[in-house]
């Protein structure tokens, strides 16, 4: 076996396969890094919305928590599928890659929306009190005092998940997406081994996600030490 | 007219009765000091009064005019004439002491920024802090924090200020800097409800004191008579343990 | 758009896709157990064993952590076999998963070990307790308690991981939602319903672990 893989290497690790890897590792990255950008306003909309308490209001709060608790339980690959056939099915032409994204947004929105809802209520009750007794709106004490509070809180877990799903990207490769793990398929579809391309694109996930994981590590250490929120 | 009237006012978390029919008429001018034991509602009555607790029963009336919390309208309009300064975490950590006593004149009520500027530094001068204007709330003491909670207090040129224990978290020999703030507005005239332990400070100050158990009003009267003479068993049994040290 | 729903083509097929979730819950379970058995030796290694052994379990957990386990499954049923393994897809899933879960639950168990209080322990001892009685009265309930909410957290992620089983052509509950879709092709009705029962099963599994935890080890968990 290891014979037959140093001798298909020199074939396998070509210039052009390669540059077809690193497109396809940075569109690995784009489809997470899009869907979470996306995804994390969306999400300080559901965040905000869950936090609001007028009865005007109150059908748009349970669309908000349905939607949250939902998309977080639902498999990535089952979301993608139904985000696929929407689309196909309604006729609209759009590229793979949205398709991609737009599924990623759906899932990141209700995690994220999570996590900063999580770091808004963590901004001690009493300055939110204040805010409200000095008549502040919410969205105004929102902008203020909570947020430029709650991003330190919100930020570490907020990376993670993005890294995170980098990994969970793999799966936009069933419907075609051109990322690492449908680059690997296709590079054995090829003829090359399913070890050297496999094998691979594992390595080329491990040098994208180690780094970043590290990344988020130091930032979370960062923001924990410099607990004067200045904003 | 009395200034503010509150007539059996009641309040509840959940099935927990927090307050239970509180009758108290307060005039222009008048310093009210609320004592009591823990849980007796002291600190629940003033954040009823601005609206951070759901009404129940009883009413509010200020300047004559009843005061209904559920109405968005007015609950701006009670907040615009009452001012609270809660125990600790009043100041926006994010934003320096000037900031802080500058930004609801400028950002909600809309006013002229360099006209509120120019107020609210004499008013941190008259706290004593005129020369931490730019500093940030984890570079002061509590002391100081708690004075320029008092200064962003007044700058919402408040008919009535209510003080929520504003010393309780305190280091002791932080705590005077505060009372001696406090003493220089009861000397400008302002209405006041303190809600405090400081037993001496509250005789000192208040000209009717009211102590408070189980959520309700047990005993009102002038300083002298509650802490030397109270006619209730519940009201003397509080002051001969307070007083005991 | 010339496409109306027609949920009562797809209907009958409930109990069908019932039936994948139960093969999605069996999967989820064996893959967590296999995981937990692993977890439990590498944190073990991670916290009192020799130094080689430990950077052994750290290129393990790397490894595994930082790379998707799609892929990890591509290469367990495809790759192998390119040494003599032959998996089947149920078995390549399986040990795939077991794995990756493995990789997870060491961290999550080292992080409990770590949490194991000295003062604790020194009181234990000084009232007499021997090691082993340290151990199961006092570091044990404490380790478990800390180590439940975590641990149940995982559980309820693999349920969802299961689904990537479906690439391979394992039936469990997206496995079957693919076949019907092959059939009748409305995708729509299809996939939405599995969304929901992937959401039904996962809140009953996180309401059956709320309640686990809150008898068994006295450990207050949320629901939603």
């Amino acid at each position: 076996m290891w014979d037959h893989l140093v001798a298909e290497a020199p074939r396998f690790f070509t210039y052009w396969n390669l540059r077809f890897f690193v497109l396809a590792g940075l569109t690995t990255v784009a489809l997470s890094f899009t869907g979470c950008i996306l995804g994390g306003i969306a999400g300080l909309a559901l965040g905000t919305v869950r936090l609001t308490r007028s009865k005007p209001l109150s059908p748009v709060r349970v669309i908000a928590i349905l939607y949250t608790e939902i998309f977080r339980r639902v498999p990535f690959l089952v979301t993608l599928m139904l985000v696929f056939f929407a689309f196909q099915l309604s006729g609209v032409e759009l590229p793979l890659f949205a398709i991609g994204a737009i599924s990623v947004f759906l899932i990141a929105s209700a995690f994220l929306a999570e996590i900063i809802r999580g770091g808004m209520l963590a901004v001690h009750r009493n300055q939110w009190d204040a805010a409200e007794t000095m008549n502040f709106t919410l969205i105004q004490a929102l902008r203020h005092v909570v947020l430029p509070q709650a991003w330190r809180i919100i930020l570490p877990p907020a990376f993670g998940f993005f890294v995170l799903f980098i990994k969970d990207t793999a799966l936009a490769s069933q419907i075609g997406v051109v990322e690492l793990t449908y680059a690997g398929k296709v590079l054995n579809n090829r003829g090359f081994s399913a070890t050297l391309s496999f094998g691979t694109i594992l390595v080329f996930y491990f040098i994208i996600s180690y780094p970043l994981t590290r990344l988020g590590a130091y930032l979370e250490a960062r923001l924990a030490s410099t607990r004067n929120p200045r904003a | 007219m009395h200034q503010l009237e509150i007539r059996g006012l009641k309040a509840a978390y959940g099935n927990l009765t927090v307050l239970d029919g509180i009758t108290l008429a307060v005039e222009r001018g008048e310093i009210i000091g609320l004592i009591g034991p823990s849980g007796s509602g002291k600190s629940t009555l003033l954040r009823a009064l601005v609206g951070l607790l759901p009404p129940g029963d009883g009413e509010v009336v200020l300047d004559g005019k009843p005061v209904f919390y559920r109405n968005s309208g007015q609950l701006r309009q009670v907040r615009d004439r009452l001012a609270i300064v809660f125990q600790q975490f009043n100041l926006f950590q994010n934003m320096t002491v000037l900031e802080n006593v500058t930004i609801t004149p400028v950002k909600i009520k809309g006013r002229p920024r360099a006209a509120v500027e120019a107020e609210a530094k004499d008013l941190l001068a008259k706290v004593g802090l005129a020369n931490k204007l730019a500093a940030y709330p984890d570079e002061l003491s509590g002391g100081q924090q708690q004075r320029v909670a008092i200064a962003r207090a007044l700058a919402l040129k408040p008919d009535i200020l209510l003080l929520d224990e504003v010393t309780a978290s305190l280091d002791p020999e932080l705590v005077s800097e505060v009372l001696d703030t406090i003493r220089l507005l009861a000397a400008d005239g302002m209405t006041m409800l303190i809600v405090s332990h400081e037993m001496g400070f509250i005789r000192e100050l208040s000209s009717r004191v009211v102590f408070m158990a189980g959520g309700k009003v047990v005993e009102i009267g002038a300083p002298k008579q509650i802490f030397d003479a109270p006619r209730e068993v519940r009201t003397r049994e509080f002051v001969s343990k307070i007083l005991r040290h | 758009m010339n496409y109306t729903l027609q949920f009562g083509q797809v209907l009958p097929y409930l109990g069908y896709l019932v039936g994948g979730a139960l093969l999605s819950l069996q999967i989820a379970f064996l893959a967590f157990c296999g995981g937990l058995v692993i977890g439990t030796g590498g944190a073990a290694i991670r916290v009192f064993g020799p130094w080689p052994l430990r950077r052994l379990v750290d290129v393990y957990v790397g490894f595994f952590v930082n790379t998707p386990q799609l892929v990890q499954i591509y290469f367990l049923y495809f790759a192998l076999p390119d040494a003599g393994v032959l998996l089947s897809s149920y078995q390549a899933v399986l040990i795939g998963m077991t794995l990756n879960a493995g990789a997870y639950l060491t961290e999550i168990q080292r992080a409990g070990f770590l949490s194991r209080r000295q003062t604790e322990m020194e009181a234990a001892e000084v009232l007499g307790f021997s090691r082993w009685q340290q151990i199961r009265h006092v570091i044990l309930p404490h380790i478990a308690r800390v180590l439940f909410p975590p641990l149940a957290n995982q559980y309820i992620l693999m349920t969802l991981g299961t689904s990537m089983a479906a690439v391979f052509g394992v039936e469990e509950l997206t496995g079957r939602a693919f076949n019907i879709n092959a059939q009748t092709f409305r995708s729509i009705e299809i996939f939405s319903l599995t969304a929901v029962l992937y959401v039904a099963i996962t809140f009953a599994a996180t309401i059956i672990l709320a309640l686990l935890g809150r008898f068994a080890f006295r450990v207050k968990m949320r629901i939603v």
